[in-house]
Parts: structure tokens; C-alpha cells; sequence
């Protein structure tokens, strides 16, 4: 291993570090509300506030979604991957689960919630 | 000829076979797209065994018949993604004197995340999924220097026995 390996080390991480700590392609806040899309089109809207179970219709099949505690997530799927099963339950911007096969985007958006929190903070 | 035939065989079969052995492992991590990218010792060895155009058609072969065996047509546009974007930065670092093979393979692990995370970008229609992509540098680095080492030992192991 010789120093320009370490070089290239280096300069990857720097480049990941400064992409995440700038903000850029962080989490943000919480959010209040998560919005599905389904081939890139908003198809439901749920208030992270109010449990809720409820079935995804994507391309090529169906995922099982569950608001619980502000938080939403995936519990199953007929996609072959299970990626988004797997994922952990989101709740801040930024977040966003994804199922690949059945083009279903679940994103965080904050409806002006929590805006007097992130002042305080 | 004959001889460079089989070498192609041998390290086409290997990287299909390291990408299914890759798919069984179950990965623990609740993040998509991290792996550890096993297929990629082959091609960064062929890249110096054999050389830096037969690496590039050891790379495709491979993306395209595992596509078909283990992933289906959407997994193909993202892995061909990846194995563009990454040989080409490994190209680039392997031209550069000083950079040795565990260069080359970091390298090649950030950017087959960064080619797969366009690509689902492109697919999904929305730019939601850029924010794994610190993350996935990361675990690039990491997964790029193991697969590194390990092709670093195989590459000593084969330039003695040839």
C-alpha cells in the first residue's frame, strides 16, 4: 500500500464527511406528515401523528405500510428484495423509504411542525 | 488465444459465482446498498492480470448474467450503473503510478454506490434516495479496502504461480 492509496482514502471520506456535515444530504427535523409516491406521483398523504395500517398499491404489487408513534413503516411486501421491509421506521426529513421493484417512494415532510422546537434547539 | 479464453472463463465464472454467493449472505444493516461487492476482487484482478479492456468485458459479462440469473430486468440498469461508473474511476486510479490495487478497489466501491444511487434516482423519479450517499461513501471506503487486501494477496498468489 503505498501513499497515494492513502491519499484516495482520504480524500473519499473528506468528500462524504463534507457532503453530510454541510446539510446537504442530511436528515432534517422531524416531520409531520409522509407522502407516498408512486412512479414519481403523490398518491396518499399520512398524518405521522395518528396510527394507521394501510396497503401501497405500487407498480407490479403491494406493500403494507403502518403509521405507529410518528413514525412510518414498511411491514411487508411482495417484492422480491424486501429492502424496504427491512428499513427502519422514518420520521425525519430527508428520510425516505424506497421499494425499487414496485417504484414506491415514502418521503418525511414537516407541515410547519416543530418549527418553535428547532428555534429553541 | 486458447489461453486467453480460458482466462476469460475462469474469471467471468468466478465474479457470477462471488455475486450469488454475495446474494445469499443476508446483510444486517437496515441501510440499502451497503455491501461488501465480492465480485469486485475478480474484476479488479483481472484488471491487472489480464488487463484494463478485458477487466472492462469480464465486468459487463458479469452484470449481465447475473441480471438475468439472480435479479431480474430492473437490478440489471443498476448494476450495469455501477460497474460503468466504478471501472471507469478505477481506470482512472489504476492509470496513476503510485496507486496500488487497494487504491483502485476503494475507489471502485464508492463509485458503484454512487452510479446504483443515480440510478434509482432516475428510476424512482425523485431525488429522495441522494441522502444515502455519505453513507454509502463510507461503507464504500470500508468494503473497497477489504476487497482490496483480499485481491492484493490473490494477485501476489498468482504472478508467483505463473
Amino acid at each position: 500500500m503505498k501513499k497515494l492509496d492513502f491519499i484516495i482514502i482520504a480524500v473519499l471520506l473528506v468528500c462524504a464527511g463534507e457532503l453530510y456535515f454541510s446539510g446537504i444530504l442530511r436528515p432534517g427535523s422531524e416531520g409531520a406528515y409522509a407522502v407516498v409516491y408512486v412512479d414519481g406521483e403523490e398518491v396518499k398523504k399520512y398524518d405521522l401523528s395518528k396510527n394507521t395500517d394501510d396497503t401501497v398499491t405500487g407498480i407490479n404489487g403491494t406493500n403494507q405500510i403502518r403509521v405507529q408513534d410518528g413514525k412510518i413503516s414498511v411491514v411487508s411486501a411482495d417484492c422480491r428484495d424486501q429492502i424496504c421491509v427491512n428499513h427502519l421506521p422514518i420520521n425525519r426529513e430527508n428520510e425516505s423509504i424506497v421499494c425499487l421493484p414496485h417504484k414506491v417512494v415514502i418521503e418525511i415532510e414537516n407541515g410547519g411542525k416543530n418549527s418553535i422546537d428547532a428555534v429553541v434547539q | 488465444m486458447a489461453k486467453k479464453t480460458a482466462y476469460y472463463g475462469i474469471f467471468a465464472a468466478l465474479a457470477i459465482l462471488m455475486g450469488y454467493v454475495e446474494a445469499v449472505i443476508p446483510m444486517p444493516v437496515p441501510i440499502p446498498g451497503i455491501k461488501i461487492g465480492l465480485s469486485n476482487i475478480v474484476v479488479v484482478l483481472c484488471m491487472y492480470v489480464m488487463g484494463t479492456k478485458e477487466a472492462f468485458y469480464i465486468s459487463i459479462v458479469r452484470v449481465i448474467i447475473s441480471a438475468l440469473l439472480f435479479r431480474g430486468f430492473v437490478g440489471l440498469w443498476y448494476s450495469l450503473a455501477g460497474a460503468f461508473l466504478s471501472y471507469g474511476a478505477m481506470l482512472a486510479v489504476h492509470k496513476l503510478k503510485d496507486a496500488t490495487i487497494i487504491g483502485v478497489s476503494v475507489t471502485g466501491g464508492v463509485f458503484h454506490n454512487i452510479g446504483q444511487i443515480i440510478v434509482a434516482c432516475i428510476i424512482l423519479g425523485r431525488s429522495v434516495v441522494l441522502y444515502l450517499i455519505p453513507v454509502l461513501m463510507v461503507s464504500g471506503v470500508a468494503a473497497g479496502f477489504a476487497i482490496g487486501i483480499v485481491s492484493k494477496y490473490c494477485l501476489s498468489y498468482i504472478e508467483k504461480r505463473r
